[in-house]
């Protein structure tokens, strides 16, 4: 196996940097567009009277008093100011300093405050992303119009989660899902990924020769091995990707007790092992592909569906307990994936490269919450708008 | 005195003055030792895990305790009749209910440890037995049949369930040779290094998997994953094997001894 070089480098007689994150405290009409925020969209309040556009988020229409809705909106903006932050008391952007800033004119009608890309200039037509902060809250950020996200932008890096350089650790290399993440992962520049694997499994034929990967024991049902693992990770861990899942049609009680050891208990003792590593990192995250039969169980998975649920439950616990430290928990929703796991399954399926693209699209586009393939965005359409309805229409 | 009294009082200054050896033939129950892969449309057997409880710590300050899991065939292990088919219907078949007095008995050692090292799927016949009597006597009756394959070396490697795209491969006996241990020499069971009696290939068998089958289907037991045979004699070694007692158990994790002249 060959390594690629890390250009990172630390005196090791340094102080260790301690990491601060953007304040936490907002409105409940701010957490509700952070909601959405965390589900891609770029969203705005919409008067359902007047239809004026408000920002920032209210609990009422500034111009008629009327009932405000949450709205999709155009993304285009112009730049009107800006001004550059070089003293603040503000403990996370005094590390980061300086900072630009800017007022933008919404095509939607507001006007806000935004953070800005480095080459966005005054008077010049900007998209607008609505990004979560190292604090789990939305911002909005400012790009020059058709610029693609530049990683080596410092600000941008601060709302996302460069893959390049960087140590990843990927739990589970037997299937064809945590293949193409792997692969894709080494595509995208990681300095090292590291694979796991549970005895008695054989290195897969699709991993050798890649460089920069490395193949581990690692089964999530042994508390050992998880932490064995973990120490086996040379030098610093900046992402770990949760590919470990257990397949299976039905309910037998052999079958669905080591689905919640893999899925629930896994994910547990993989979170209590690999939080510390991750905090101390200064874009750390946790990636983690959940069935959209978390959402809704699919009868025909009862057990499946049930250890997916339970998983999805800790997830979300995990991002809350990990919201102080800066590590970001990222979901992707898919549906029935095209291996061997779901022969039984009719198509549409989605590819595992596409949830590998996925993987580091989330990732690099800063999303916590992302839906790969049509059957997740439909599950997810379905569960937002009646939860009970789909149910019962998932299981005709 | 009596003449048992003596026998027994040799047999613990024996074991004192290292006149008689003890020698363990078990494998350490660890997370990582290895257990049987069936075929993915099958139940699986679960390996062996283990959570600590406290260790002197929050949740217990002067104590340590692990909760621990596993299958009743996961690590060095005992088969009992009622593992097999075969076996269903022998009386008291199960760990429970086992004569605790076959929990002692004297062991005959075949090595057959050059073979299988020249062959992994080297399959042991009655021919190759009837040889085997010829050079080292008769296999006398009411013994263990430990076969010596030197397959411990490989604990701790893939090497050791030996899994290859076509399944595992290990050795084992035949039908004709169960059938002779069982019904001409009157075997306890048979004991071997490996992670089942049968060899690894054995369901693909004329007669499939025969050792579980002619064992168990005759009252006989097995005893897998040993380690250290390659220390006991060929005759003299007493082994002293008792499963835990689980009510209505097909087998059982257990801590395998013999013991053997010493110095």
């Amino acid at each position: 196996m060959t390594l690629r070089p890390r250009p990172e480098k630390r005196d090791p007689l340094q102080r260790k940097v301690e990491r601060h994150v953007p304040a936490g405290l907002r409105s409940r009409a701010m957490h509700a567009m952070s909601a959405r925020a965390a589900q891609g969209r770029f969203v705005l309040q919409q008067c359902v009277e007047c239809s004026a556009v408000t920002y920032p988020p209210r609990d009422i229409c500034p111009v008629c008093w009327g009932e405000l809705a949450w709205r999709d909106q155009v993304q285009g903006a112009t730049l009107l100011a800006e001004t550059t932050v070089r003293v603040t008391t503000d403990l996370y952007f005094r590390a980061h300093m300086p900072w630009r800033m800017g007022t933008i004119a919404l095509d939607a009608g507001p006007v806000a405050l935004a953070h800005l890309s480095r080459n966005l200039t005054v008077g010049g037509r900007a998209d607008v992303r609505l990004m979560i902060d190292k604090g789990g809250n939305a911002a909005l950020f400012a790009m020059a119009a058709g610029e693609e996200p530049d990683m080596s932008d410092k600000q941008w890096r601060e709302f996302v989660v460069p893959v390049r350089d960087r140590t990843i650790l990927v739990t589970d290399g037997r299937g064809a899902v945590g293949q193409a993440v792997v692969a894709a992962l080494q595509a995208a520049g990681a300095a090292s990924v590291v694979v796991g694997l549970p005895a008695p499994a054989q290195p897969p034929a699709a991993l050798a020769g890649l460089t920069g990967v490395r193949i581990v024991p690692l089964d999530l049902t042994d508390t050992r091995s998880v932490s064995e693992c973990l120490t086996d990770i040379a030098g610093p861990l900046d992402i770990v990707v949760n590919t470990a899942r257990f397949v299976r049609r039905g309910d037998g009680l052999i079958d669905q007790k080591h689905a919640l050891d893999v899925t629930v208990l896994g994910l547990l003792r993989l979170t209590q092992g690999c939080a510390p590593m991750l905090q101390g990192r200064p874009s750390g995250a946790f990636v983690d592909i959940v069935s959209s039969a978390a959402l809704a169980p699919d009868a025909g998975f009862p057990a499946f569906s049930a250890a997916q649920a339970a998983h999805l439950s800790l997830l979300q616990s995990f991002r809350h307990q990990m919201r102080g430290s800066g590590v970001r928990v990222m979901t992707l929703f898919t549906g029935p994936v095209d291996d061997e796991d779901h022969q039984s399954v009719p198509m549409p399926k989605v590819a595992p490269s596409r949830i590998a693209k996925g993987v580091v699209d989330a990732l690099e586009g800063g999303r916590e919450q992302l839906c790969v393939g049509d059957a997740a965005v439909d599950a997810m359409a379905r569960w937002s708008d009646d939860p009970a309805l789909y149910i019962r229409e998932k299981n005709l | 005195m009596t003449a048992v009294e003596t026998v027994l009082s040799g047999l613990t200054s024996g074991i004192a003055s290292g006149g008689i050896a003890v020698v363990d033939l078990t494998n350490t129950l660890s997370p990582d030792f290895p257990v049987i892969v069936l075929p993915a449309e099958f139940g699986q057997c679960e390996p062996f895990r283990m959570e600590t409880v406290s260790r002197y710590d929050g949740d217990g300050p002067a104590w340590y305790w692990n909760n621990i899991s596993m299958n009743e065939h996961t690590g060095t292990h005992f088969d009992a009749p009622a593992h097999w088919i075969t076996g269903k219907d022998v009386p008291n078949g199960t760990v429970d209910r086992l004569p605790p007095a076959d929990f002692i008995h004297p062991a005959v050692v075949i090595d057959i440890s050059a073979q299988a090292a020249a062959d992994e799927d080297f399959i042991l016949t009655r021919a190759f037995l009837e040889a085997w009597e010829a050079s080292h006597g008769p296999i006398p009756p009411r013994h263990w049949i430990l076969l010596r394959t030197d397959w411990y070396k490989r604990v701790g490697t893939l090497a050791y369930l030996n899994l290859k795209e076509d399944g595992a491969h290990s050795p084992g006996p035949d039908a004709e040779a169960m059938r002779f241990l069982v019904h001409e020499r009157a075997c306890i069971g048979l004991g071997v290094e490996t992670v089942g009696t049968d060899a690894g290939q054995a369901a693909h068998f004329e007669e499939p998997l025969p050792a579980h089958s002619v064992l168990h289907g005759n009252g006989r037991y097995g005893l897998q994953c040993l380690t250290n045979l390659d220390q006991l004699p060929v005759r003299g070694a007493v082994i002293v094997a008792t499963p835990l007692k689980i009510q209505g158990g097909s087998g059982s994790p257990l801590r395998v001894i013999a013991l053997k002249p010493g110095l």
